[in-house]
C-alpha cells in the first residue's frame, strides 16, 4: 500500500518543470531566424536582471517580443486544456472526451467571435472589453458542454457512445456556424478561419488579455484542483461516490464550470487547438496512475510541455511558412483518439 | 473470513459472541415513499409506511419478490432518497438532511459493482473509504493506511492488496468492496444484494463474515437478498415486503411462515427446522 503523498507529487511536478523548461530553451533557439544558444543564455540572463538595455541584437527582439510571448502563451493555453480535458473525462466517465471532440472548443470559439462582431456596437468600457471575448467564449463552452450532457443522456444515464456522437455533431455544427459568420461578414479585421477552427498561436495579445488569461487559468485550475480527490471517486459513478462521501452536484458544478473557464480562455487566445485535452491526460494516467491529485498538475505540465513542442514544430516545419498549431496537434492526436477507440471496443 | 469455505465454521457458535446491546441505533419511523412519472400522475408505485428497530451487532434482512420495494426501502435507510413521510434516524441523526459527508461517516452502502474506467489496485479502492473522513485535498496519512489494511485484513483479502481490481474474480472483487465499506468506519452497513453473482460457498462465506463484522465491529446490518435460506440462517429480524407493503417485521421464525411465503413468491414450498432452530425453506417443484 502506497498511497500518493505530497512529496512524491512534488517531484514529478519538479521533473516535469524542468523538462517544460528545456522544451521552452529549445523553442526559443529554434525558428525562422536562427539564434544561438549562447546568445540565448545571454539575453535571458539580462532580461531576469532587468537590464534590458543590453540586448543590442536583433535577434534580442525576436526572442523577447516574438518568440517568449508566444511560448508563454502555448504554456497557459496546453495546460489548460489538458486540464480540461482531464475533468471532461472524469465527470464524463468518458476517457474519450475532451473539449475539442466534444464540441465545447467550437462553442467557445462561437462565442468568442459572437463577442468580436458585437463588441464594437457595446461601447465597453476599457477594461471590461478585455473580459468581453473571453466571457462570451465561456459562455459558448458552458452552452455547448450543457447541451452535449443532454444530448448525450439516454433514460436517464450519460451513454458513452451517444455522447461522443452529441460532441462530435456539435462541433460540425458550430463550426458551420463560424465559416457562415466569417465569410459572410467580410471586410472586418477578423482572425482568419484556420485560427478559430484548427488553433493557431501567432497572433500577439494586449497585455490586459494575458493578466485575464494566467488569473482565469490560476483560478480555474485551483478550483478543479480542490475537488481532485472527488474526482477519483467519480471515476465509480456518481451513486457510489455519492456513498462515499461526495457532494456530487457540488463536484458537478465546480468542475463542469472551471473546464468551461479554461476551454473558453484558451479558445479565445488561440482558437480551437483539438485533440491537447484527450492525448495529454492519457499519457499522464500512463505515466502516474489516475489519482487526479496528482494527474490534474502533471496534466497541465504536460499540456504545457506537448503545445509548445507543438507550436515550435507548427512554425519551424514549413520555415518561413507557418502550420496552425492545431493542425500538428490533429496530426498526432486524430490518430491516437482512434487507436484509444478500437482498444476500448475491443 | 477463512479464504475457503470449506475451513470455515458453517455454523458459528453465537452462544460466544456478545448478544446485542439494548441500546437502539437505527430506527424506521413510519418511511414512505412515492415513485411517479410527474407529480400530477398516481403514483407509478408506492411504498407504505414501514418501521422497525435495530440494535448494533444486529442484522437485518429484507425479503420479497421483484419490485416489492426493498432497493427502495435501503435507499430510504440510507438517507439518499428522501421519504414522502416519516424519517429514519440513526443515533439520533434524521439520515436523508445528512450531508454527503457526514453520512459517509456514519453509513457503508454495498451496491452492485459498477465497472471501474481506469484501472485501480485494491488498496487504492480500499483507501478510498476513508475519503469522507478526509480534508478534500488531504493525502492519506498512516491511521488512513492501518484503517485500510485491517480492513482487508477482517474479510480475509490481505494478499488481494496489491492486484488490480479487474484481474480478481467475483468473490474476491466482492471481499475489496466490503473492505471499502468498512474503512469508512460505518455504525451502519447497507448491502443491497450482496451475494448475487457469487457461488454458493462464497455465499455462505459473505454471510458468516456479516455474521462475525456485527458482533466484532458492532455494526448494524441492513441486507437486501433474494437468498430466503441466507436470510432465515443469519438475520436476527426479516422485514418482508409485498408490493411496497410490510406484510411482516419479526425474527425469522415467525416470518418464515408457509402460507405466508407461499403466497408471497407465489409458489409452493415447505418449511423445516435447521440444525439451529433456524427455518429452512425447501421449494417445491410445481405440479
Amino acid at each position: 500500500m502506497r498511497p500518493l503523498t505530497f512529496q512524491r507529487l512534488l517531484l514529478q511536478c519538479s521533473i516535469l518543470a524542468i523538462i517544460l523548461f528545456a522544451v521552452v530553451v529549445v523553442a526559443l533557439k529554434l525558428g525562422a531566424v536562427p539564434v544561438s544558444l549562447y546568445g540565448l543564455g545571454r539575453d535571458l540572463l539580462s532580461l531576469l536582471l532587468h537590464q534590458t538595455s543590453q540586448l543590442s541584437s536583433d535577434y534580442g527582439m525576436i526572442i523577447t517580443e516574438i518568440r517568449l510571448p508566444r511560448i508563454l502563451l502555448a504554456i497557459v493555453v496546453g495546460a489548460s486544456l489538458a486540464v480540461a480535458g482531464t475533468s471532461f473525462q472524469a465527470l464524463l466517465r468518458n476517457p474519450l472526451a475532451d473539449p475539442y471532440v466534444l464540441g465545447v472548443s467550437s462553442g467557445a470559439a462561437l462565442g468568442a467571435i459572437l463577442a468580436l462582431i458585437a463588441e464594437p456596437h457595446l461601447a465597453l468600457p476599457v477594461w471590461l472589453a478585455a473580459l468581453f471575448t473571453p466571457f462570451c467564449a465561456f459562455l459558448g463552452a458552458a452552452a455547448t458542454i450543457t447541451a452535449v450532457y443532454f444530448l448525450g443522456r439516454r433514460e436517464g444515464q450519460i451513454d458513452s457512445g451517444t455522447l461522443l456522437l452529441a460532441g462530435i455533431i456539435s462541433a460540425s455544427f458550430l463550426s458551420a456556424i463560424i465559416m457562415f459568420l466569417l465569410t459572410t461578414l467580410t471586410g472586418r479585421d477578423f482572425r482568419g478561419m484556420a485560427f478559430w477552427l484548427m488553433g493557431d498561436l501567432s497572433t500577439s495579445l494586449q497585455s490586459s488579455l494575458r493578466w485575464v488569461l494566467g488569473i482565469g487559468f490560476l483560478i480555474a485550475t485551483g478550483a478543479i484542483y480542490t475537488t481532485a480527490s472527488d474526482l477519483n471517486l467519480l471515476l465509480a459513478g456518481e451513486k457510489e461516490a455519492m456513498h462515499l462521501g461526495v457532494d456530487v452536484r457540488r463536484v458537478r458544478l465546480v468542475v463542469y464550470i472551471s473546464a468551461s473557464i479554461l476551454t473558453g480562455l484558451a479558445v479565445s487566445v488561440s482558437g480551437a487547438i483539438g485533440y491537447v485535452g484527450l492525448l495529454v491526460p492519457h499519457v499522464m494516467r500512463l505515466l502516474y496512475g489516475s489519482d487526479h491529485r496528482i494527474l490534474i498538475p502533471t496534466a497541465a505540465f504536460g499540456g504545457a510541455i506537448a503545445v509548445v513542442l507543438a507550436d515550435t514544430l507548427a512554425r519551424t516545419v514549413v520555415a518561413p511558412s507557418e502550420l496552425p498549431v492545431g493542425a500538428m496537434t490533429a496530426l498526432v492526436g486524430a490518430p491516437l483518439f482512434i487507436y484509444l477507440l478500437r482498444r476500448r471496443i475491443a | 473470513m477463512s479464504t475457503s469455505p470449506q475451513s470455515s465454521p458453517a455454523w458459528p457458535n453465537l452462544g460466544d459472541m456478545p448478544r446485542p446491546s439494548k441500546e437502539v441505533r437505527l430506527s424506521v419511523e413510519q418511511v414512505s415513499y412515492a415513485y411517479s412519472a410527474n407529480p400530477s400522475q398516481a403514483p407509478l408505485f408506492t411504498l407504505e409506511a414501514n418501521s422497525f428497530q435495530a440494535r448494533p451487532g444486529e442484522i437485518v434482512a429484507i425479503l420479497g419478490p421483484n419490485a416489492s420495494g426493498k432497493s427502495t426501502l435501503l435507499k430510504l435507510i440510507a438517507g439518499t432518497l428522501a421519504p414522502l413521510s416519516g424519517r429514519v434516524l440513526l443515533d439520533g441523526f434524521v439520515t436523508h438532511t445528512l450531508t454527503p459527508r457526514a453520512r459517509a461517516q456514519r453509513i457503508a452502502m454495498v451496491q452492485q459493482e459498477s465497472p471501474l474506467l481506469f484501472p485501480s489496485r485494491a488498496w487504492e479502492f480500499v483507501l478510498q473509504g476513508r475519503h469522507a473522513h478526509g480534508r478534500s485535498l488531504r493525502f492519506e496519512n498512516e491511521n488512513d493506511v492501518i484503517i485500510a489494511r485491517n480492513a482487508l485484513a477482517q474479510v480475509g483479502a490481505e494478499h488481494l492488496s496489491d492486484r488490480w481490481m479487474s484481474e480478481i474474480s467475483g468473490g474476491e472483487k466482492q471481499r475489496v468492496i466490503l473492505a471499502r465499506a468498512l474503512s469508512q468506519q460505518p455504525l451502519l452497513l447497507l448491502l443491497d444484494e450482496p451475494t448475487l453473482h457469487l457461488d454458493i460457498g462464497a455465499q455462505v462465506d459473505l454471510l458468516v463474515t456479516l455474521r462475525r463484522l456485527a458482533a466484532e465491529n458492532r455494526y448494524t446490518i441492513v441486507i437486501v437478498t433474494h437468498e430466503l435460506n441466507l436470510a432465515g440462517e443469519y438475520a436476527d429480524q426479516v422485514v418482508l415486503l409485498q408490493k411496497g407493503k410490510s406484510l411482516r417485521v419479526g425474527p425469522p421464525a415467525s416470518v418464515f411462515q408457509r402460507d405466508l411465503l407461499e403466497q408471497v413468491f407465489q409458489t409452493p414450498l415447505t418449511i423445516e427446522q435447521g440444525p439451529r432452530g433456524r427455518p429452512r425453506v425447501h421449494v417445491l417443484p410445481a405440479t
